[in-house]
């Protein structure tokens, strides 16, 4: 029997080809269909940095849309006709990244001695807030009126805004998520992170200075959602409260579970379930959120560690 | 020779409970010092002192001279005390070789930079680790397993391995939390060699936390016992055997220190620190 | 500031605080026991909630129609408490025999993301049955006020927070005066051990999950016929809020619940007098997260720290 990972394991050949694929897919697929990718990008994006948090750190982070957030309305202050200022798209992506950065260890500092559930309420906390203040800080945010016009990209006078050129863009912030999720991974932090994931208190005794490692992993968890959002502002043209609102946590964390945690072509197949199938199914749109509640509780019981799970390195040999 | 660690006057309190009632202790370097005592003597408390998972109520834990008393666990292993406990805690879902490495970590240095950017330094360090967690694979006798997912080991391969995340930390004291529980006794008698070996090796000083007889007496320079979270022996272990304070705390249980019993490390059984957790 | 001097407005406000205290602290019970138990977050429990105020909202609208609840307005109630609790229930129990029980050794991730499934399953089950329209509750009996001097109450208020102090009590005396209380204690404190006392801990669960549906359906008859307006996503927010009572008094904790629910009311309702009304939902988690920080067990303090 082919196990489902064994597909989705990548050797040197497997990869050309789909690097391949990937470059000509919005042509094969056209407008409509790019957009829907770009749609699963972000969400890859989102995935990849909850995935440093929840599934390398162990922390659960309910809150993750308020990093997001933290992102998209960084940029459409600073990149909109709100204030006037027009920093450009490309300056603005490692400032809204460092934004991101910067509230999640502001966040993370108070609550990260909290274990578990408390630290998941509390995260899922933050999110609310996050999401009222938005709607209620009228003179920053404009409210549920929410902040429009937000600039587009450009490089030189070539703007970026159809779909296909922003499955580009899109694709290019990915392949940096998992470059940087990789070598994380596979370091020193990446072993401390799992080490503490699996035993907190004996990694610890063993010299590992937990909340250290876990205040970088939030902060760096955060820091994917601040590019996220920099990238859904600017290709929305238009933000609002209600872009940030729990679903959008529940969803990132839901894709990454169901997609195998800790492992990012889990992340990918996840996000594809997740966002991509119930645009195919818009037949049945109305039962989709239904068959996917009742999907999670299944996959579950069935198949916790989710479609891809996370495997470890073999190194004894290696080097 | 050098004092490595000593305590003054710790005294530990859980509620009414004193766990450890002013225990003066002392281990030069390069010695091997067993600690014995009846079930709930405040053994593993007293490695949960040195170790930072408890801070004393009172008195003083001195480390190669330094007090160590308020440090984290993790300053402590950076220092150079490191330990394997009674209960296996490894990191489960990691591989071998992973656990080790993970316990290499105090030594490392590389920060975010470093791995993002996979600068020399870092590259150079990743390989020194790799190869310096190798050789504890090796000389734990786990070669070959180094891939192997830590759960899934023998039980007796898991407390070779505890042992060699212990070393990897390079420490300069090593704290053994009975390392034969659970063993039979051909495997440990391959274990108390192998303590030896840590010894002459590595130059490492072993505390460590018995109840096997036959294990103490053969490696011990000295036996401290402990009863109710007070010192009550110290000694050679022939001197702490023939102690009457000694006998009168294991209550008619002789044939412990006769050591002729095949019931030595079933009678105590394996709960008391599971009950006792960490903070 | 000022309408915190005015001593009209100031007791409204308080009377208000208690109403939907008592409302959060009902819901906060069944979090709080089902924690106690499973150390689970049961993310479904605001659904719980909803499809109590659905069932009331059935049987209320039935016998409007028919004419009976004008005869017989008292029992219409009554049989619409009877019929949200057995719905509660029901759904509380299969759920926790279907999405929870097999998990119950698993990681702790697994019953949380479950949970969630079942929430979003529940919404969306109901958002279907009422085509994601508002559902009004029929309007039985008229809402009097009690006049003393200048304070007005109304009798619905009054009715709110006697109801939920008597089922308070009736769960307060379950658990510590009866013998299937005595053993629910026992599951919380040692799940194995009083496995191995001969407890059917199964059954326990069972009868844990049973009795905090059934006060959450209470609680959402008397939302329906405090607010009359319901709809699939009313569980939401006041599941959260509940939530976060049930940690301010130290999750697992049942008394600390109760107050728990009260005195976010309270902060709730008396918050709004100094600050803009639109940021009522953050006091609520503003305060979750204060007391998280300083007072990491919760205002009653019970040892909830995760078991090493």
């Amino acid at each position: 029997m082919i196990r489902i990972e064994q597909i989705f394991r990548l050797t040197p050949p497997k990869k050309k080809i789909l690097v391949l694929f990937l470059l000509v897919l919005p042509f094969m697929v056209g407008n409509y269909w790019s957009q829907i990718l770009g749609d699963i990008g972000i969400y890859i994006i989102l995935g990849i940095g909850l995935n440093v948090v929840v599934g390398f750190a162990g922390l659960l982070d309910l809150g993750y849309v308020a990093f997001f957030a933290i992102g998209a309305y960084g940029y459409a202050l600073l990149a909109s006709p709100q204030f006037g200022i027009h920093i450009p798209f490309w300056l603005m992506l490692p400032v809204c990244i460092a934004f991101g950065a910067g509230f999640g260890a502001f966040l993370g500092t108070p609550v990260l001695r909290m274990r578990g559930d408390y630290l998941a309420i509390v995260t899922l906390g933050f999110g609310q807030i996050m999401r009222i203040t938005l709607n209620n800080l009228d003179p920053l945010t404009n409210g549920p009126r929410g902040l429009l016009r937000i600039d587009p990209p450009k490089i030189g006078d070539w703007i970026i805004d159809t779909p296909i050129e922003w499955y580009y863009l899109i694709m290019a912030g990915i392949f940096f998520a998992i470059f940087v999720a990789n070598r994380l991974n596979d370091s020193r932090i990446g072993r401390a992170w799992i080490a503490m994931r699996e035993d907190q208190d004996t990694a610890e005794i063993m010299g590992i200075n937990v909340l250290k490692y876990k205040l970088m992993a939030f902060s760096i968890g955060a820091s994917f959602a601040g590019l996220g959002g920099a990238i859904f502002a600017s290709r929305q043209g238009s933000i609002f409260p209600d872009n940030f609102s729990l679903m959008v946590s529940i969803n990132v964390l839901c894709l990454i579970i169901i997609g195998g945690l800790g492992s990012i072509p889990g992340i990918i197949l996840g996000s594809i379930i997740l966002i991509g199938l119930p645009e195919a199914l818009r037949g049945v749109q109305q039962y989709r959120m239904l068959l996917f509640g009742g999907l999670l509780v299944i996959m579950m019981i069935f198949r916790p560690t989710g479609f891809i799970p996370s495997a470890r390195k073999k190194i004894e040999f290696k080097k | 020779m050098e004092t490595i660690l000593k305590t003054i006057n710790i005294t530990k309190t859980f509620g009414g409970l004193i766990a450890l009632n002013q225990v003066n202790f002392e281990i030069k370097r390069g010695m091997i010092v067993g600690i014995i005592g009846p079930n709930g003597a405040g053994k593993t408390t007293f490695f949960n002192c040195l170790t930072g998972v408890y801070t004393p109520d009172s008195g003083e834990i001195l480390f190669n001279g330094t007090n160590i008393n308020r440090l984290k666990s993790h300053q402590i292993a950076r220092l150079g005390i490191s330990r394997t406990f009674q209960n296996i805690r490894l990191f489960n879902n990691m591989t071998v070789l992973e656990n080790i490495l993970a316990g290499h970590h105090c030594r490392m240095r590389a920060g975010l930079w470093g791995v993002l950017t996979r600068n020399k330094r870092t590259l150079r360090e990743e390989k020194d680790s790799y190869a310096k967690a190798r050789d504890f694979l090796n000389f734990v006798d786990l070669k070959g397993k180094g891939d192997r997912i830590a759960k899934t080991l023998s039980y007796g391969d898991q407390r070779r391995l505890e042992i060699a995340r212990a070393l990897a930390a390079e420490p300069q004291l090593l704290l053994l939390d009975e390392p034969t529980a659970g063993m039979n006794p051909s495997e440990t008698g391959k274990l108390t060699q192998f303590v030896k070996r840590i010894r002459e090796e590595l130059g490492l000083s072993i505390l460590l936390i018995e109840h096997d007889m036959r294990v103490i007496m053969e490696i011990s320079d000295k036996v401290t016992v402990l009863d109710y979270g007070a010192r009550i022996s110290e000694g050679t272990p022939l001197q702490v055997q023939k102690d009457p304070k000694v006998i009168e705390a294991y209550l008619g249980c002789q044939e412990i220190i006769i050591n002729k019993s095949n019931y030595p490390a079933n009678i105590h059984s394996n709960t008391d620190l599971k009950s006792a957790s960490l903070k | 500031m000022e309408y915190l001097l005015n001593p009209e407005i100031l007791t409204a406000q308080i009377i208000n605080g208690l109403t939907i205290g008592g409302i959060y602290a009902l819901i906060a019970l069944g979090y709080t026991l089902v924690y106690g138990i499973l150390f689970m977050i049961n993310f479904a429990h605001g659904e719980i909630f909803m499809f109590g105020s659905f069932g009331g909202f059935a049987v209320l609208t039935l016998l409007s129609n028919n004419g009976f609840s004008t005869t017989h307005p008292t029992l219409s109630i009554l049989c619409a408490f009877a019929a949200a609790i057995l719905i509660s229930s029901a759904l509380g129990a299969i759920l926790e025999r279907v999405a929870y029980r097999p998990l119950r050794d698993a990681p702790r991730l697994s019953p949380l993301i479950s949970a969630i499934g079942v929430s979003i399953f529940l919404q969306n089950a109901m958002m279907l049955f009422t085509r994601g329209r508002m559902q009004v509750y029929p309007d039985i009996i008229p809402e009097n006020f009690i006049e003393i001097g200048w304070l007005s109450i109304s009798c619905f208020q009054i009715s709110i927070i006697l109801g939920c102090l008597l089922l308070m009590t009736g769960l307060y005396i379950f658990i510590y005066k009866t013998k299937t209380g005595k053993a629910m204690r026992a599951v919380a404190e040692n799940r194995e051990a009083a496995s191995l006392m001969g407890i059917d801990v199964n059954r326990i669960i069972t009868i844990t999950f049973i009795i905090g549906s059934a006060l959450a359906a209470a609680a959402g008859v008397m939302v329906g016929i405090y607010y009359t307006q319901i709809n699939h996503m009313m569980g939401f927010i006041p599941g959260i809020k509940a939530f976060t009572a049930a940690v301010l008094g130290g999750i697992g904790n049942v008394p600390g619940a109760m107050l728990g629910g009260f005195f976010l009311g309270l902060a709730e309702a008396l918050g709004v007098l100094v600050m803009p009304a639109q940021y009522k939902d953050l006091i609520a988690f503003g305060l979750l997260i204060l007391v998280l920080i300083i007072r990491p067990k919760g205002i009653m303090g019970e040892v909830v720290s995760e078991r090493v």
